[in-house]
């Protein structure tokens, strides 16, 4: 018994385990700090990049956020016809997946058999987990002939912004639904129930009750596709082209500004074209496309926190 | 205050007999209708799965309209055996050497041996003591230190200086099984209707012959401007280093984050804001990080990843590590996440039951918390490098070379990926660069079917063991 006594004093031992605990838990705690490092990095390199852009004597921040001509070789530095390749793909994409998305949502949360689920669901997520640049493909070889065979060739240009609107909804459909159907699930059986008991049909409780109750989930959803889409970058470089549509307002049709049938260079397209080439450091065009990267970044950003406070501030609580 | 009976319907509101009978029948049929309807929204989804496999599998098989300048099997026959039976593809390394010697002027011989050598301890075509000396100048050529070519390699070569196969067209998968005379006709077609547009064959010389765009050679093969003898083992070996660069950043501090977040941060502001931050990543466009790659690993550390503080000579920090280290970043919430996920599942008992022995937060963490979710974490990350394999836009943003043809050697060369030679070969006009592309996306879908399929069985081994 008198051996115990002379072991190592426990106070030491104790102490030892402390300093190696406390390191541990430093380092996990710098691990979870990368993170905001990783956030004020992308804010601070896309700031400074976009503040020598807006310095240099070529660019005027008022035409940046006015002009309809993007023309690096003419000294043109208008975003707006890089904003609206994006927005026509975006608007185009939502009205292939909104529809196509919900539906299904409905479908597998409310109709579906356990047998149907699981065939459907897992097909889904294949969908999800296919590299854009083979969206990329797609779009290229097969949905860009298709519909110049549909409307014809004179018609739809070789590179058209409607063949990747139409890819890019397709890519953004499991978002969709996913998204949906978790919030369509959310909703608590008694509603259904209840609605049953009154003689409702299961179109009329789907319709009327399920989709109502959970509104704000399926909004919040199409604003993340929407984010998705607009953040979108490989569809895009190889469908629609690799110039942007300038126009001038009043001298331009809007069918020429707004046709779904003509090229159209997005934001994140005109970021990889420009980016593939040999681009030398502290050039206009290195600078720009920090600048054209920080615009993306502030909308998909507002994009992303609209649809957390779709969530918050319209979630219904159920018991 | 008197209460008002409600209002009772008269008769004529309620419909009854057959009206009733008709409203409840267009009821049901409006029902029925409209279900038809959301169930066509998910068949529409899925036929567009199905057209996108079948678009890229129609286009990775199929026949081809080739004019070869030497024929393989005259090649095969030239070194005694039965045409019939040997393959070009079954010689052996030396009389694959061997046809090249013979082949080709030792001019051109000297400059693929001085590229690339052919045998570690002999030279070809090259002299010993002119070897010496070259390798021994201020300039020594590419193969004084590379290793020797491989069997694939000199095969390619075989093809390219030889054979020289010229792919004149291809033909569609589907086509080619139902009607392969159509094709025929097609080129037989154009020989007399526009003869200029193959100015150098005559249609007597063209050969149609299946062509499988995805097949072992393929994928052993190197890259290479033709697109008849082009590979994608470079592009499959960069892939492969990224993803080891990515996983060795991602895993270790994702884990380490989630470990934080979940066992340790207190519910104060600033973690909270941590955790906000990280939803928040996960929702920025794969561009942006390309751009924080190549403004911070790509310039600011460039002689990091240049390689040049370890002595390493490089143009600039465009290698495989800092596109690594690109992409770490961007799969980073996605592994806090999932591993989050993973360690939430674990039940507190037992933790308590850890606490309860005497064992220290980390102890228990570390020997009770985390094995138990190991499966769950293992299963994200491998969807996280799923992921990863398959971006395309940070990794030209960082600067993956998209002509490249030598294998990358470590973490600090230049490199390309399975993606960038998706995208180069669909953005480039030719028919035969299409199909091309469509069998590398094949190759890399299988990769990624593989890869989840491995997730899949993980997370149904261990997810009975909690």
């Amino acid at each position: 018994m008198t051996e115990t006594s002379t072991r190592t004093p426990r106070r030491s031992l104790g102490g030892q385990r402390r300093v190696s605990e406390k390191l541990i838990l430093v380092s996990l705690f710098v691990c979870g700090a990368i993170s905001i490092a990783t956030t004020i990095g992308i804010i601070y390199e896309l700031g400074k990049e976009s503040l020598l852009f807006f310095q240099d004597p070529q660019v005027s921040f008022w035409e940046y956020i006015t002009g309809t001509i993007w023309q690096p070789q003419a000294g043109s530095f208008g975003i707006w016809p890089l904003i609206l390749g994006t927005m026509l793909i975006t608007v185009i994409a939502l009205t292939v997946a909104i529809p196509i998305g919900l539906a299904s949502a409905i479908y597998l949360s409310e109709y579906a058999s356990p047998r149907v689920r699981g065939f459907f669901k897992p097909a889904l997520e294949v969908l999800v987990g296919i590299p854009t640049v083979v969206f990329g493909f797609f779009a290229v070889t097969f949905m860009t002939p298709i519909l110049r065979d549909i409307f014809g060739a004179d018609v739809v240009g070789f590179f058209n912004v409607l063949s990747a609107g139409i890819v890019v909804g397709i890519l953004i459909i499991p978002l969709v639904s996913s998204l949906s159907e978790d919030a369509l699930s959310a909703v608590p059986d008694s509603l259904r129930q209840a609605a049953y008991g009154l003689g409702a049909s299961k179109l009329e409780v789907s319709l009327r009750v399920v989709v109502p109750a959970a509104l704000s989930g399926i909004a919040a959803g199409i604003v993340i596709a929407m984010s998705r889409a607009v953040g979108e970058t490989m569809v895009v470089t190889l469908a629609s082209g690799a110039a942007p549509r300038n126009f001038v307002l009043g001298q331009d049709p809007w069918s020429y500004i707004l046709s779904p049938f003509e090229f159209g260079q997005a934001m994140t397209g005109y970021i990889v074209i420009t980016a593939s080439g040999d681009l030398s450091y502290n050039t206009i065009d290195y600078n720009s496309i920090f600048a054209i990267g920080l615009t993306l970044f502030l909308m998909t950003l507002g994009l992303n926190s609209l649809s957390r406070r779709i969530v918050d501030r319209y979630r219904q609580e159920y018991e | 205050m008197s209460i008002e009976a409600p209002l009772r319907p008269t008769e004529e509101f309620y419909p009854s007999g057959d009206e009733y009978d008709k409203f409840l029948s267009r009821r049901k049929r409006r029902g029925r209708i409209v279900q038809m309807i959301f169930l066509l929204a998910l068949a529409t989804a899925v036929l567009a799965l199905i057209t996108l496999l079948y678009t890229i599998i129609n286009d990775s098989f199929g026949l081809t309209a080739v004019v070869n300048e030497t024929e393989p099997e005259e090649v095969v026959a030239s070194l005694g055996y039965d045409p019939a039976e040997v393959a070009i593809e079954d010689l052996s390394f030396d009389e694959l050497v061997g046809v090249l010697q013979g082949a080709i002027s030792n001019n051109v011989g000297r400059r693929l041996e001085r590229e690339q050598r052919f045998y570690e301890d002999r030279l070809v075509f090259e002299t010993e003591s002119v070897w010496a000396e070259i390798c021994s100048s201020g300039e020594p050529p590419a193969g004084c230190d590379a290793a020797p070519r491989s069997q694939a390699s000199v095969l390619q070569l075989v093809y390219e200086r030889v054979v020289v196969p010229d792919v004149i067209a291809s033909y569609e998968l589907v086509p080619s099984l139902f009607a392969p005379e159509a094709f025929e006709e097609e080129i037989e077609e154009i020989f007399i209707t526009s003869p200029d547009r193959f100015p150098d064959y005559t249609f007597d010389q063209v050969q149609f012959e299946w062509r499988a765009w995805l097949s072992w050679t393929f994928v052993t093969a190197p890259a290479n401007s033709k697109p008849e003898i082009a590979g994608i083992r470079t592009a499959i070996l960069g892939s492969m280093w990224l993803v080891a660069i990515t996983i060795s950043f991602a895993v270790p501090v994702g884990v380490g984050a989630a470990v934080y977040l979940e066992e340790f941060a207190r519910p104060n502001r600033f973690n909270s804001f941590i955790q906000t931050n990280i939803n928040n990543l996960a929702g920025v466009p794969s561009i942006i990080y390309g751009m924080l790659g190549l403004a911070v690993f790509v310039r600011i550390f460039e002689p990091f990843t240049s390689g040049a503080i370890f002595g390493i000579e490089n143009d600039n920090g465009r290698t495989v590590v800092a596109a690594g280290l690109t992409l770490g970043l961007l799969t980073l919430p996605v592994v806090i996440i999932s591993s989050q996920e993973a360690l939430k599942a674990v039940p507190n008992s037992l933790r308590q039951a850890g606490m309860g022995l005497g064992a220290t937060r980390w102890q228990t963490v570390r020997s009770q918390v985390l094995p138990v979710a190991l499966p769950g974490i293992l299963t994200g990350t491998i969807l996280a490098v799923a992921r990863a394999i398959g971006e395309t836009a940070p990794l030209i943003l960082v600067g993956a070379a998209s002509f490249i043809t030598s294998d990358p050697t470590g973490p600090f060369s230049k490199f390309t990926a399975l993606p960038i030679q998706i995208f180069q070969w669909t953005s480039l006009p030719q028919e035969e660069f299409r199909n091309l592309a469509a069998a590398a996306s094949l190759a890399l879908l299988i990769l990624l079917l593989v890869l989840n399929a491995g997730a899949v069985i993980l997370r149904n081994k261990y997810s009975r063991r909690i």
